[in-house]
């Protein structure tokens, strides 16, 4: 595909200002204002989305440089009818408070974890290879550019474990 | 139908316990919450609204001085640009919490770096940035701003001084005294939404999207800021995404989007950026403060001092209470309080989460460290010993009182060691391991506040508030005393919050929106069950309600007959407030590691234990604690605003030079509710809990730190370098 986006399997044109962020054109462009705005420095996490599989910061790319690339956001992870396993824990243990920072804690726990089956290590991890423990310091780690200013961290790790454990599923 | 309650007694009747439906303190998941967790709740700059305009505002680069010209003309040739706003009303500062009125007008003047001094609109959000970033402004600066809060004569706060006995006597005749000055540095709120707002005009009536915490304060701040009647104004903010004292008042943005709509006939969305919002919004002052604690042999307090430092700019009424807590909080009959405030021209100062205790109870509680290792007591039986019967300093008694419990029952969640204590006596490496307590006081504030009850024919009901939630549970508790009193599930029951066309509040700040909110909703739904008792021929107290349906079995539908029942409760609190010192306590446990090479710190464990009357949500209200726990960690290790000494701007005005905790920096977290009824606080006998999680935790850390290695600190936050400096050989 060429000059289109495809977010959440629908495919959209790219837009004409090559200024506009991954981020400004997914809560603008096209209207997802699940994906959240909180530094638009690659700080903070707020924006996080899944590009091929990948989560990035999408306020650290540009639009223009996603041509023919598939992005998953929130919206594309699970609705209110029919939330995902990640969404129904965080719901369950609290995982947030005010909610801003939610959509991207759920965006990058959703990756996160296909980084860890995939046998990525991190800093946490015990050896550079074989099959990683999804431990809470190892979720912690790897969740930590993910700011939650409310403080939810201690209930979004529980989360994460659960749903790491096959719960909620 | 209004019914309206003062409340001059305390209600200990506990009406709520006595309630069928068994909903209220439950830790129900919020209402909310799928809206949040499938990114489908809005936020302020989230609302689609056609053919809206974007701004973004420009900002001073002098301290001190005048805005001699602005050249429209170097952006209004750029792409999309629509226009520049420099409008007179435009507001320089953000409100501080109740203020009422507008604050600062008039963006010419400019009293601190990075004031905001006009807007640029344009068609896109790109254009709007790029054209800010190219507007010409030239300045008259006035040199000579005083900027170090230690260089000015500071003005003396006179309704924070105490003098009571002779505090200098005390301490020379003490068998054991501690006199000592901890600093801690400034605090940003830092909330994870930008202040945002989206203002639109049809005809004379102006609506307002904002992030904001206050509506009813907040309507009015606008509408003194833009000369208009608050009849003509409607404020929206159903979701606020994290406010932290930040959101209090009215911030810039708002009134430049109003502004801005205005001038260009269309509406306009302005966000501040990440930037903006550390450099314009509201700081926690630094402060300098000097403790004074005299005991006698067996560790009881004879004398208390506690003297405090805090800065703001010239013309600003707040003043970092930081004494708020230490008038009560423990004995000695020799007392000296004071606060003094440094007029400087840094950014605006003001209320950041837990104003006051934040900063004032790490200090007071690792000078009570200091003294029971002298005096040779177990940190928490020193506490212990001395709680005061009653206020030491204006002889009222307290509402209620949960220290002596949070103390004991927190130490044994904790596996605390009582006993005489010496640091450095675990080691596991390179890292020192110990612990660490110290108690939690948090004032209890309450207000008058409205609220709509109607139970519908269908038999569920609606609550309607300007109440906001920014994070802290507000929907699912209201729905659970409404649930509870009218025996709904509370998912049988639509809360409508952040909207200034319904009975208004006093919000969310000073921990009071549950307790106050919350007590109007309660006295709406008891003028309902009273209507409903007089229908089954059964006295309010008599009736049951449980599902929907009385003790008989009768449906509320059937006894609604076809007809909703609505009533606006009205609670306004009388002389409670006068006659009890209401507070929340509590007391935190920590376990840290830290590194005898590098001086970093490691949290391992926290445990806090927390007494703020009835428990409307055990889930939320825990959540509130974890919060505040990971905050007093941002407090104790990590979060310092830098000004730059030449021309005060505030330097580390992100999320990558300012460091509020991460994920890692944050170990398990045990919270131990400890149950009371306050009926003195609040006829729900509730109080506030969103800001007691962080009153003193940073010195069970600090505490802590000193315990582990030996490296005695007294100023926060306790970064490698101090650590290291402080650590012996
Ligand atoms: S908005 Fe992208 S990391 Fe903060
Ligand atoms: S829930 Fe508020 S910032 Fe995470």
């Amino acid at each position: 595909m060429s000059d289109t986006i495809t977010v959440n399997g629908t495919a959209n044109p790219l837009p004409d200002d090559p200024r506009v962020s991954l981020l400004d054109f997914l809560r603008h462009d096209i209207g997802l204002t699940g994906t959240k705005k909180g530094c638009d420095h690659g700080q903070c996490g707020a924006c996080t989305v899944i590009v091929n599989g990948i989560r990035i910061n999408s306020c650290l790319t540009l639009a223009a440089m996603h041509e023919g690339d598939s992005v998953t956001t929130i919206e594309g992870l699970g609705t209110p009818d029919e939330p995902s396993a990640l969404q129904r824990a965080f719901l369950e243990h609290d995982g947030f408070q005010c909610g801003y920072c939610t959509p991207g804690q759920i965006c990058s726990a959703t990756a996160m974890l296909e980084e860890i089956a995939a046998g990525w290590p991190s800093d946490a991890s015990e050896s550079l290879e074989g099959h990683i423990v999804t431990s809470r310091e190892e979720i912690r780690e790897r969740m930590s550019g993910n700011i939650c200013r409310c403080g939810a961290y201690a209930n979004i790790v529980a989360a994460i474990e659960e749903v790491a454990a096959g719960g909620q599923s | 139908m209004t019914v309206h309650f003062k409340q001059d007694k305390p209600d200990n009747s506990n009406r709520l316990d006595g309630m069928k439906q068994g909903v209220l303190g439950k830790p129900l998941p919020r209402i909310e919450g799928l809206a949040k967790v499938t990114g489908t709740a809005p936020y302020a700059a989230e609302y689609p609204v056609e053919n809206c305009a974007e701004g973004v505002l420009v900002t001073a680069t002098i301290t001190r001085g005048k805005v001699t010209s602005i050249d429209r003309t170097s952006v209004l040739s750029m792409p999309g640009v629509i226009a520049v706003v420099d409008d007179e009303k435009l507001c320089t500062r953000a409100a501080q919490g109740t203020a009422n009125e507008a604050p600062m007008q008039g963006p010419a003047q400019i009293c601190y770096w990075g004031q905001p001094i006009a807007l640029v609109i344009a068609e896109t959000f790109e254009q709007a940035r790029d054209a800010a970033k190219h507007l010409t402004v030239e300045y008259l600066e006035v040199d000579g701003a005083p900027l170090d809060p230690g260089a000015v004569d500071p003005e003396e706060q006179d309704d924070e001084t105490v003098h009571q006995g002779d505090l200098a006597n005390a301490m020379a005749e003490a068998a054991h005294s501690v006199d000592v000055t901890y600093t801690t540095k400034g605090h940003a709120s830092a909330a994870m939404e930008p202040h945002s707002a989206i203002a639109q005009w049809d005809g004379n009536k102006l609506t307002v999207h904002a992030s904001l915490q206050m509506l009813n304060y907040n309507i009015a701040e606008l509408a003194d800021a833009l000369d208009m009647e608050e009849d003509n104004i409607r404020l929206i903010s159903r979701f606020v995404g994290g406010g932290f004292g930040s959101k209090l008042g009215i911030s810039e943005e708002v009134v430049a989007a109003a502004l801005a709509a205005t001038q260009i006939g269309r509406p306009v969305r302005v966000v501040q950026s990440r930037q903006q919002v550390f450099q314009t919004v509201m700081r926690r002052s630094e402060t300098t403060q000097r403790l004074r604690l005299a005991a006698d042999s067996n560790g009881k307090l004879t004398g208390f001092g506690h003297e405090a430092l805090v800065s703001n700019l010239p013309g600003e009424s707040f003043a970092e209470p930081v004494l708020q807590s230490s008038h009560f909080l423990y004995g000695g009959e020799n007392r000296e309080l004071m606060l003094k405030v440094a007029r400087i021209h840094r950014m605006t100062a003001g209320s950041v989460r837990a104003p006051g205790e934040a900063v004032g109870m790490p200090a007071l509680e690792g000078a009570m460290d200091v003294l029971a290792e002298k005096a040779g007591i177990d940190p928490v039986e020193l506490r212990l010993r001395n709680i005061p019967e009653k206020n030491p300093e204006e002889d009222l008694p307290f509402s209620s009182h949960k220290l002596a419990e949070c103390l004991k029952q927190g130490a044994e969640a904790f596996g605390w060691e009582c006993g005489l204590r010496k640091p450095r006596q675990r080691r596991e490496g390179e890292w020192w391991i110990g612990t660490g307590m110290a108690s939690a006081a948090r004032v209890h504030n309450i207000a008058e506040a409205k609220a709509r009850v109607t139970l519908k024919s269908d038999g569920t009901a609606l609550v309607e508030t300007d109440m906001t939630d920014i994070g802290t549970g507000t929907y699912t508790i209201l729905a659970q005393i409404a649930g509870e009193m009218l025996g709904l599930d509370p998912e049988q029951v639509l809360v409508e919050l952040g909207d200034t066309r319904h009975p208004r509040g006093p919000g969310s700040g000073g921990s009071w929106g549950a307790a106050s909110t919350g007590s109007a909703v309660y006295i709406a739904c008891k003028a309902i069950r009273e209507e409903l008792a007089a229908k089954t021929g059964a006295s309010e107290e008599e009736l049951e309600l449980r599902e929907g349906k009385t003790a008989t079995g009768e449906t509320l539908t059937s006894l609604l007959d076809g007809k909703d029942l609505a009533r606006e409760g009205h609670y306004e609190p009388g002389e409670i407030e006068d006659d009890y010192t209401a507070s929340g306590f509590g007391a935190f446990f920590a376990e840290v590691r830290v590194n005898h090479y590098t001086g970093e710190t490691r949290v391992d464990r926290m445990l806090g234990a927390f007494g703020f009357g009835r428990v409307l949500n055990a889930k939320t209200a825990r959540s509130q604690c974890i919060g505040g726990i990971t905050w007093s960690i941002g407090v104790a290790l990590t979060e310092a605003l830098e000004f730059d000494p030449r021309d005060g701007h505030l330097v580390n005005c992100d999320l990558a030079e300012y460091h509020v905790p991460v994920h890692r920096d944050v170990p398990d977290v045990e919270v131990v509710l400890v149950e009371e009824r306050d009926g003195a606080a609040s006829p729900i006998q509730a109080k506030g809990i969103g800001e007691l999680g962080m009153c003193g935790g940073a010195a069970a850390i600090a505490n802590a730190i000193y315990n582990a290695c030996g490296a005695r600190i007294y100023d926060y936050p306790m970064t490698p370098d101090r650590v290291l400096a402080a650590m012996p050989d």
